[in-house]
């Protein structure tokens, strides 16, 4: 983790609270054409450290999870990852101005930064151990034997080595799930983010998807979740963090917000997700 | 009955020259052969160089420099909106009466390619690029966006993500309506006539102002058209099976007659009989 090539852990320790920052949000604020979906976010996520986000249906959770990694542009504010901004660098003169980077700066910036969709996304047109290969493959240029070796190593991890040569369309949600999360750590992240990564599946697949977040958690990924299954946010979170409106309205340790939270809104809403599941 | 065959041999409109009809199917002149090569290798050429001039339009048109999806659109417009005879005479005529610009033969390898195949090949290629243009683009648009935001995701640049992951989903879908393009393709040759170029109908035209056989050889050529048609509807089945999600087509290995008949009859019976599981 430390050796990391094209991480600047100098830029980092300048640039954010320290070096054991691995995300950090200012002020971000997005809109969505007259609509102001996030207004003024602040957090940040250490190393190691597991965020789990809540929060109403609209609140602006995936937005924000899609601008730490910039899939979405942000009108202002600014997020760093180590101590970097993700698809903005600093303008040629003109101090703490950001301009959008070049596409290919881009993507350079999300390899260490790993996506696991609500709806899977894994490529119809690929094997399951190709889904996992392809972008150590294509992206890093890991010579393509050993990428498929890899590949096969993290589909053990997720408990699929016996699906390696099935394609996404003849594996079930929850399969499919695990085959995203193997081909997001084949980049190997410092940063994973869940967006509602079980809410597409049917029940009796949730817990495997859930076993497989969970030992991450243990082997101390670095992980923001959102996701209304308060059993691993109690077990798994370092930190519950509640979306309101687009903004953070409150943020603690997981049981401390379930059982006294500051809010009125804190306490009706998890109450209502707690009783649902 | 001998007789009556020579009378209306002799005889122009005096009926059906079943003899002559019968040897221009089977024992075509030398000329005739040349004219349908021309229809085959100006149709391939120009439908390739098509096919890439229309991925490159298509790119254009999805590209985030505003002049350059200008120009994408601009071109599709004008080149969809004239008609293909125009164009030819306007390259082939227009440009050299005008002094622009004439084609002259010249030796490629060791084989002369005619000035007025250049001009031929050329505006059928322009034209088809628009049409193919507007082809890539629908594929494009019908893939799932979270397919490229996946992609995106993993670290890949817009032209890995296209490589990858877009153009080998898009191509799937293109077949279809590529095979129909080819098909009047090879049709729309015909109009090469009108420049001169002594493809399969200006061929049939001349043994017709020879002969006066008009209705035989003008069926002769509608034969050899048909040939060619019917034959490439067998390819493009062959190649959108070849193409085809083997996780979700239900032959993995399509039987000679499936092959050789294609089409929903093969899939109906593939149906009924081959799902033993
Ligand atoms: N591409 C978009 N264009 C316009 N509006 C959008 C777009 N994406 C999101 N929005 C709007 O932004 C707001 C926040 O959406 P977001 O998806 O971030 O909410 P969420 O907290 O993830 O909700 P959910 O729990 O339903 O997933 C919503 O009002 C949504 O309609
Ligand atoms: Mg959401």
């Amino acid at each position: 983790m430390q050796d990391k090539p094209g991480l600047e852990q100098g830029t980092a320790a300048t640039e954010s609270a320290g070096p054991a920052t691995v995300m950090s949000a200012r002020e971000v604020i997005k809109h969505f054409g007259g609509t102001r979906v996030l207004n003024g976010v602040s957090i940040e996520v250490g190393v190691g450290e597991v965020v789990v986000m809540v929060g109403p249906s609209g609140s602006g959770k995936t937005t924000f999870l899609r601008c730490v990694n910039h899939l979405e542009r942000i009108d202002g504010g600014e997020i760093l990852v180590h101590g970097l901004p993700v698809g903005y660098r600093r303008g040629a003169g003109r101090l703490g101005k950001l301009v959008e980077d070049r596409p290919k700066a881009v993507a350079e910036r999300r390899r260490n930064i790993g996506f696991v969709f609500q709806r899977f996304n894994l490529f119809p047109h690929l094997t399951a151990l190709d889904n996992v290969a392809v972008a150590p493959a294509k992206v890093l240029g890991v010579p393509k034997a050993d990428a498929r070796e890899q590949a096969q190593a993290l589909l053990k991890r997720v408990g699929l080595a016996d699906k390696a040569s099935s394609r996404p369309s003849a594996l079930s949600g929850g399969q499919q799930q695990r085959v995203a999360i193997a081909r997001a750590l084949a980049m190997k992240p410092e940063l994973m983010l869940f967006d509602e990564p079980t809410s597409a599946l049917d029940p009796e697949m949730v817990g495997e998807v859930i076993a497989v977040m969970k030992e991450l958690v243990e082997d101390g990924m670095t992980m923001i979740v959102v996701t209304h299954e308060m059993g691993f946010a109690r077990s798994a979170a370092d930190r519950l963090v509640m979306f309101d409106q687009g903004v953070i309205l409150e943020e603690g340790p997981p049981e401390q917000l379930m059982t006294d939270p500051g809010h009125e809104r804190t306490r009706t809403f998890l109450r209502r997700i707690i009783e649902h599941v | 009955m001998a007789g009556g065959y020579v009378l209306a041999d002799s005889a122009p409109g005096a009926g059906f020259d079943w003899s002559f009809f019968w040897h221009y199917l089977f024992a075509p002149s030398s000329t005739f052969l040349d004219g349908l090569w021309r229809t085959v290798y100006i149709s391939v050429v120009a439908q390739l160089l098509g096919v890439v001039l229309g991925f490159l339009i298509a790119l254009a048109q999805r590209s985030r420099h505003t002049p350059l999806r200008w120009a994408g659109a601009g071109y599709v417009w004008l080149l969809r909106g004239t008609p293909l005879l125009v164009q030819l005479v306007l390259v082939y005529n227009g440009l050299a009466a005008a002094g622009v610009y004439r084609f002259n033969d010249v030796r490629v390898a060791g084989v002369i390619v005619l000035g007025v195949v250049q001009a031929a090949v050329l505006t059928l290629a322009l034209n088809e690029g628009a049409y193919m243009a507007e082809i890539f683009r629908a594929a494009l648009d019908a893939i799932d966006p979270g397919q490229a935001e996946a992609a995106h995701a993993l670290g890949m640049t817009p032209a890995k993500t296209m490589r990858v992951v877009l153009l080998p989903q898009a191509l799937r879908i293109i077949v279809p309506p590529l095979g129909n393009e080819f098909n009047l393709m090879m049709k729309s040759t015909s109009l090469l006539s009108v420049i001169g170029l002594q493809e399969m109908f200006l061929t049939a035209q001349s043994i017709n102002s020879a002969t006066f056989k008009t209705f035989e050889i003008f069926l002769v050529a509608a034969c050899y058209y048909l040939a060619l048609t019917t034959v490439w509807s067998f390819v493009q089945k062959f190649i959108e099976r070849r193409l085809a999600d083997p996780g979700r087509a239900a032959p993995a290995t399509p039987s000679f007659r499936h092959r050789l008949t294609g089409g929903a009859r093969g899939e109906r019976g593939v149906l009924s009989t081959g799902d033993i599981r």
